[in-house]
């Protein structure tokens, strides 16, 4: 299994917020043991997509040139039950991002029904802890991957609509 | 100006939604970290909703003066000297420092601070601004 839980973004907006979806498909794993013969998604790996779009959300704000971990999960409610065949859509609006930390808001929807409200808040991890442990903490051109695997580069803009270009981040 | 008892509600309804812990558990003489369980994380998000909540501007180190303890001239063998002390309450006119002045270990501080410490801080920004 590799550790994508959201699919693609659709929207995402510098410093501010970020759609994206993860359709849910009976061929993850994961979901034959939760539960087996009645598959859900589990919230946890809601948490986790949601995490992931709002880290990215947040990185890009670090320029992508430093770790960002998840530090807290302050809030999360659970509204239904996602099933394989339903598309989750995560929406992440940056409450607020300084030089150590961020909090995002979050709510996850299948189609227009609720199903999750979060809040997370991350800390950033700069290039001291690399020195501290005397090794790099994640290859640029992984984060590139990534990055390129769920298209921030081909729908994400800065706050003045202006599209965001790869070649403006160290990440190679 | 909100009354006392309205920034104790609000500090109380902010400690709850960052702690997740219940009303009656914020009292006054509660401590964040003994008490309450408020970790170094915690602080940047209760700052937050203060921030929000109050309309205010925190800055860091305001609410917990973090640089004076790592400042050599105001902390020998791992305690606050006096000129720490002082520069500790000129930072910190809003909190009551007198048990940690019986013992100031460095690590005490962060364990002594208690809500009214916060509603006080709250009030002390309010007047301020």
């Amino acid at each position: 299994m590799r550790w994508f839980w959201i699919d693609r973004f659709t929207e995402f907006v510098s410093g501010s917020h970020a759609v994206a979806c993860k359709g849910v498909s009976l061929a993850e794993d994961h979901l034959h043991d939760h539960f087996v013969g009645y598959p859900l998604m589990p919230n946890s790996l809601v948490t986790e997509g949601i995490a992931q779009a709002g880290g990215l959300l947040v990185s890009e704000h670090y320029k992508f040139a430093e770790l960002v971990v998840l530090a807290k999960l302050a809030k999360a409610k659970f509204h239904s039950r996602v099933r394989p065949g339903e598309t989750l859509t995560y929406r992440v609006n940056a409450d607020w991002i300084r030089a150590d930390s961020a909090q995002v808001t979050a709510t996850a929807h299948v189609g227009e029904r609720l199903h999750a409200e979060v809040q997370l808040m991350y800390a950033r991890l700069g290039e001291e802890i690399e020195a501290k442990i005397g090794a790099a903490l994640f290859k640029p051109t992984d984060l590139r991957h990534w990055l390129n695997l769920v298209r921030v580069f081909e729908i994400g803009v800065d706050g003045e609509g202006n599209r965001l270009k790869r070649e403006n981040y160290p990440l190679n | 100006m909100p009354s006392q008892e309205e920034i104790f509600e609000k500090v109380q309804e902010a400690l709850v939604d960052a702690l997740g812990v219940d009303d009656d558990e914020v009292t006054p003489t509660a401590t964040l970290r003994g008490d309450l369980d408020a970790e170094s994380i915690d602080f940047l998000d209760i700052v937050f909703r203060l921030e929000k909540s109050f309309d205010i501007k925190i800055e860091r180190g305001e609410l917990f003066p973090e640089d004076l303890f790592n400042d050599t001239q105001y902390v020998d063998d791992g305690k606050m000297n006096p000129a720490g002390i002082a520069a500790l309450k000129e930072r910190m006119p809003f909190a009551d420092l007198s048990k940690f002045e019986a013992n100031p270990a460095v690590q005490n501080l962060a364990e002594q601070l208690t809500v009214q410490d916060l509603c006080n801080f709250v009030d002390h920004k309010l007047k301020a601004a």
